[in-house]
């Protein structure tokens, strides 16, 4: 119960600090138009060669792909906001005070997760003025929307809980820049997220397999398909829950292990 | 281990902490703490008096939880902080060398938000939050950001954010390092309210001399991760018979170390002094009788073509217990903390543990 409340409390003090740098809010908006306009033009023909699965158009095929994109990398970067409050005494305070752990990682996360939400309506409501059509009925487009919203949030809380733990173990700024660089980047493009992995060299497509971003991608685009089969949907969401919750209890760790070096 | 050896009256009990850090790229390990032990009476302010890399950040970093000693064992309110850290940590408010605030909140906000984390009902942080804003003066800068405070008023709300929750015991790990001299007195006399308001134990580090001899009712004099000497500041200036005499010699004396130093003492011998240290070209000595001893020191200067720039006596102070305990004024050894090799140590392990 303490944990939930500390959650909330923590998170209501990272949203009111977000809405304190208007920029910041406007960028995370821009970036994944500026994905989707930019690949959408980019590889619009892609469609046409034999092989690539997909019925619709390429912006309906790269939209989830956008989605995830902009979850994985804002996600990689929510350790910022310990990596700061370690270089103030901020840390320290919350560490010699009764605030939940657990409380501290799950902020971070579900501020996260709320952005990402933000950015991926935006997203979706770019994608439907330039014509891209999800789901065959209303009823199905709304179902759909939310698995892909809840993939957003998994994936999130995923990217959010590793890049928190590194930052926990190493204090440092760069070695955030190192998981943006050395992780998601490969991870994106080891993905269908831009690509149908059938038209890959088939190492690629095997990776996938095992890609967690790659079950955000599959996911969030079957549910959005004209008909989805929601064993898939489901099926990958459940591997993404598993892999969060695994990586949230290393964060959760990671203070001990500071604890015992500090 | 049974802690039925400790007083009714401890709130804190430190006894022989050790702690190593490892060096790191083929640099050896730095012994922070090498058996570091002492004891603070509930209800008293106690000060850790040290140059940076003396082991005072360590050590109060290992009492609030942050960090684990290697070997010893530490009571904070009367639990063992290894066995039960969650527990201490209800009993403990700490403010941290570096700022404790968020500088995108406001001063309210971060008051409010460290009473709620601490327990306080959303009524209760918000009552307890204005009640310090007015007793640190902060009001009229209570819905401020704190990013625009000054460094004085930053460093009060530090101090009220560790009271939030009415602590059993507060650590202030160097509360007016950085401040210019006009905020560190306000900051003093903050202190000193704040004591007779709450009744609670403070352990306070800093290397001001003079805070700890007008905050604190027991020193202990930190040196390389021990404990070198510990009790009431009257008591240890006391221990010192006698007047301090200083005497600088003047500028054009050419100074080359050891030569000078030898020259210096022999030259002032004969004036019967004791505790004769010489730093560069300051001349350190101790005598029962400063007004009777100080002319004969001059006269052997004299004698040996020693011209001096300026000659005082003054009454113990406790840079004196330190000069005395330890072989160098803090002064220098704050100063050599930041050249020498072997403290550099020090003070990187320090950073290490931040």
């Amino acid at each position: 119960m303490t944990a939930v409340v500390h959650t909330g409390l923590l998170t209501a003090r990272a949203l009111r600090q977000g809405a304190r740098i208007p920029v910041f809010m406007v960028m995370n908006l821009v970036q994944p138009m500026i994905w989707l306009l930019l690949f959408g033009q980019l590889f619009r023909s892609v469609v046409e060669i034999p092989g690539f699965s997909t019925g619709g158009t390429y912006l309906e095929f790269i939209t989830p792909g956008v989605v995830m994109m902009t979850a994985m990398f804002g996600a990689a970067w929510a350790g910022s906001s310990f990596v700061q409050d370690m270089d103030r005494g901020v840390m320290d305070r919350f560490l010699t005070s009764p605030t939940s752990r657990g409380a501290l990682v799950a902020s971070t996360m579900s501020y996260q997760a709320v952005v990402a939400v933000g950015q991926a309506l935006v997203v979706l409501a770019v994608a439907w003025l330039r014509g891209a059509r999800f789901g065959s009925t209303p009823g199905e487009t709304t179902l759909g929307v939310l698995a892909l919203l809840l993939a957003v949030v998994l994936l999130t809380a995923l990217f959010s809980a590793l890049s928190n733990a590194t930052a926990l173990l190493t204090g440092q700024q760069e070695a955030l820049i190192g998981i943006s660089q050395l992780i998601t980047l490969p991870l994106m493009f080891l993905s269908s997220a831009v690509m149908d992995t059938r038209l890959s060299p088939a190492w690629v497509a095997d990776v996938a397999r095992y890609n967690p971003f790659d079950w955000a991608v599959v996911a969030g685009r079957e549910a959005l398909a004209a008909s989805p089969d929601w064993g898939v949907v489901w099926g990958r969401l459940g591997l993404l829950a598993l892999a969060a919750v695994v990586m949230g209890w290393v964060a959760t760790q990671a203070f001990r292990t500071r604890q015992r070096s500090a | 281990m049974p802690p039925a050896t400790r007083a009714p009256g401890t709130a804190i009990d430190a006894v022989a902490l050790r702690k190593t850090y490892p060096g790191g790229r083929g640099r050896p390990p730095v012994r922070a703490l090498d058996g570091l032990s002492f004891a603070v009476p509930t209800g008293t302010v106690f000060a850790l008096l040290g140059p940076n890399g003396a082991g005072k950040s360590t050590t109060t970093k290992i009492l609030a939880t942050l960090s684990r000693a290697d070997s010893g064992t530490a009571h904070v309110a009367g639990t063992d902080v290894a066995r039960h850290p969650e527990r201490v940590r209800r009993a403990i408010g700490y403010v941290a060398q570096k700022p404790v605030t968020d500088p995108m909140d406001t001063g309210r906000e971060n008051l409010v938000l460290a009473g709620r984390l601490q327990g306080l009902g959303a009524r209760d942080a918000r009552a307890r939050a204005a009640e310090l804003l007015d007793r640190f003066s902060l009001t009229d800068a209570a819905d401020r950001l704190v990013t625009t405070y000054s460094g004085g008023m930053a460093r009060k709300l530090d101090v009220a954010m560790g009271l939030v929750h009415r602590p059993q015991v507060l650590f202030l790990d160097e509360p007016t390092t950085g401040l210019d001299p006009e905020a560190r007195a306000e900051m003093w006399a903050e202190i000193e309210r704040m004591t007779a308001v709450e009744s609670m134990t403070i352990l306070l580090t800093t290397h001001y001399l003079e805070e700890a001899d007008r905050l604190a009712a027991n020193v202990a004099i930190v040196d390389e991760g021990r404990v070198v000497v510990a009790g009431t500041p009257d008591a240890l200036k006391d221990e010192l018979r006698g007047d301090g005499i200083v005497v600088e010699l003047a500028p054009g004396v050419p100074d080359d170390g050891a030569s000078l130093a030898g020259r210096v003492a022999d030259a002032v011998r004969a004036s019967g002094v004791r505790d004769v240290r010489v730093e560069g070209r300051t001349l350190r000595a101790r005598a029962d009788a400063g007004a009777v001893a100080l002319p004969a020191v001059l006269a052997g200067l004299d004698a040996a073509g020693l011209p001096v720039a300026s000659a005082t006596l003054a009454r113990p102070s406790l840079d004196d217990v330190y000069l005395r305990h330890t072989g160098r004024s803090l002064t220098a050894a704050q100063a050599g903390s930041r050249s020498a090799a072997g403290d550099h140590a020090g003070a990187a392990a320090e950073e290490v543990a931040a």
